[in-house]
């Protein structure tokens, strides 16, 4: 698909009664890329994100994947374009009373038939595929503990687990680490970074610290109150536009908005490669 | 001399005040509704009963005194009646079993259609829950008299009259356990294709089935009670038993009876909390 746009969104809108959610959004992309998504809460960055994926109807705007109109697809088209484009979440939203294995391979409910789904009826496939999966996470010893004896890190691995397994070419990751701590964070990124790497998924991540996205996506859209006012490279994000986005005034510094290891030691010893 | 309160707060404390003395005005009349509701009551409980009050005291304590008599004269035999009454008990426990089960299967199926968290349609939920209201509000004894006299005396009337009223009752009670579930695993499910029935059937039973079979228990219990009332007019099995027997004044039989109805409401509850604490400690047979 190199050359020919992928996924394009345009002038997409979300109001909420009086509040303009997301505004005339409109950006696209060509190859598969790592995009981090920044903003301050309420910049529209979780609603753009749940649109794309249809689990919030769009106001106005247009959507398209590879020639074909996300917005207006309906019932099983519009299922299955759910499981090629798979959703994270901050707060995990797996079913906590199941095991992990079984949460895994609910990411293929979409391909099964009603009834053996109803029943539970996974075949030897779908447990390898899970437990494949779990074990590139590095969490298939876990594979039959009931999700809810889970930490937060380990949690967001199974859900990234049941996004693999869903076989997507998107996934759509809305604010992934913001419940974790800073290691569990690094692990989580790192992962969603593997994924684009070796599987080339294009992989949308919904971040609020700006120095996350720095580190580890190739591309920064910047939002405020429902607007793009930033579209670029990683690096040609510059301090001004970084205080523009986060609507700060001339003592901003970027660190205010990091929850990372690295930054954290950086106030104290400036260490390479980070800005 | 005190600090100003700055206006915008002012405002908030203001409206904080006016809240709270709606809330209390409220209380009041909710208690004074009440207590005149229960004066009215006692009157015209007091107007229905033939004879005085105290005429009725004492018989209230004759029956009694008549029956343990009759039965310490029946001797060893009185255990023989255990063992001749408990088929018809068993007969009643099996009425209410089916009737619970069937009760229980239609109320998850209602439940879910009158939850408004499941269902976007509201009018389509209210409409259910209507239907719920009016299923409960049918008392199983008025609803077995009418369908014994259609259909004749045998416990097929009595069993649809149970059932029809647990689904009322239980659906009531499930669609309630649905609407306080997380929704985060059904949102989570629906991002990845899944269907209505599959979100529901992994993303809320898996939650709600601990709370479904503890009031499904607790509704066995009441439904055996009420079987057994069933039994006085014409449904069979021990009620119809006891019935005779309080009629003939025989208290062997009388007192047999009883204990077989008390043993087993306790049994139930003993049982009903085993499964239960089974369920939701290891908690592995609930994702079944």
């Amino acid at each position: 698909m190199l050359g020919s746009v992928m996924l394009k969104v345009q002038q997409i809108n979300k109001c909420f009664g009086a509040v303009h959610a997301v505004n005339n959004v409109s950006f696209a992309v060509a190859e598969p890329q790592m995009i981090g998504i920044i903003g301050r809460s309420g910049a529209g960055k979780s609603t753009l994100l749940r649109m794309l994926n249809r689990l919030t109807e769009a106001t106005s705007g247009n959507v398209s994947y590879e020639g074909k109109n996300v917005l207006a697809l309906r019932g099983s088209d519009r299922r299955s374009w759910q499981r090629n484009c798979a959703m994270i979440f901050q707060q995990f939203n797996l079913v906590p009373r199941l095991d992990v294995l079984t949460n895994v391979m609910l990411g293929r409910l979409n391909d099964q038939k009603l009834i053996s789904s109803l029943l539970k009826i996974f075949s030897a496939d779908e447990r390898l595929a899970a437990l494949t999966a779990l074990d590139r996470l590095g969490i298939s010893e876990i594979a039959l503990q009931r999700v809810e004896t889970l930490s937060g890190g380990q949690q967001q691995r199974v859900a990234i687990a049941r996004a693999l397994v869903q076989n997507p070419q998107i996934i759509l990751a809305d604010e992934p680490i913001a419940s974790l701590d800073p290691l569990n964070a690094k692990v989580v990124m790192e992962s969603l970074r593997d994924i684009h790497d070796r599987d080339g998924l294009t992989v949308i991540c919904n971040l609020h610290t700006l120095d996350t996205a720095r580190q580890f996506c190739d591309r920064v859209i910047g939002m405020r109150d429902g607007k793009i006012v930033f579209d670029g490279a990683s690096s040609d994000l510059t301090r001004a536009e970084a205080r523009n986005i986060y609507g700060a005034d001339e003592d901003f510094e970027e660190a205010m908005t990091s929850t990372s290891i690295e930054t954290v030691s950086n106030d104290l010893t400036p260490a390479p490669g980070i800005a | 001399m005190p600090v100003a309160t700055p206006a915008h707060l002012a405002r908030i404390e203001t409206e904080l005040h006016r809240q709270s003395r709606l809330r209390t005005i409220y209380s009041a009349l909710g208690i004074g509704v009440l207590i005149v509701f229960m004066v009215f009551g006692f009157n015209s409980a007091d107007e229905a009963n033939a004879g005085s009050f105290s005429d009725g005291i004492t018989r209230l304590f004759d029956f009694p005194a008549e029956i343990i008599r009759l039965s310490f004269e029946a001797g060893w035999s009185w255990f023989g009646l255990l063992w001749h009454y408990f088929p018809f008990l068993l007969e009643t426990i099996h009425m209410a079993m089916l009737a619970t089960f069937i009760g229980f299967v239609g109320a998850v199926v209602i439940s879910l259609l009158a939850s408004s968290n499941l269902i976007t349609n509201k009018l389509f939920v209210s409409t259910m829950r209507r239907l719920m209201d009016f299923m409960r509000a049918f008392p199983e004894l008025v609803l077995a008299m009418v369908l014994l006299f259609l259909m004749g005396k045998s416990a097929v009337p009595a069993l649809i009259a149970v059932a029809f009223h647990t689904i009322g009752a239980l659906g009531k009670l499930f669609s309630e356990a649905n609407e306080n579930a997380d929704m985060r695993p059904v949102e989570g499910l629906k991002a990845t294709g899944a269907g209505w029935l599959q979100q529901i059937r992994f993303g809320i039973i898996p939650q709600v089935l601990p709370n479904y079979l503890s009031y499904g228990l607790l509704r066995l219990e009441i439904n055996v009670r009420a079987s057994t009332i069933l039994g006085f007019v014409g449904a069979g099995g021990i009620g119809e038993q006891l019935t005779a027997n309080i009629q003939w004044t025989y208290g062997a039989d009388v007192t047999a009876i009883f204990v077989l109805l008390i043993s087993t409401i306790i049994a139930l509850d003993y049982i009903s909390r085993w499964v239960r604490g089974r369920l939701i400690g290891t908690g592995s047979m609930v994702g079944a």
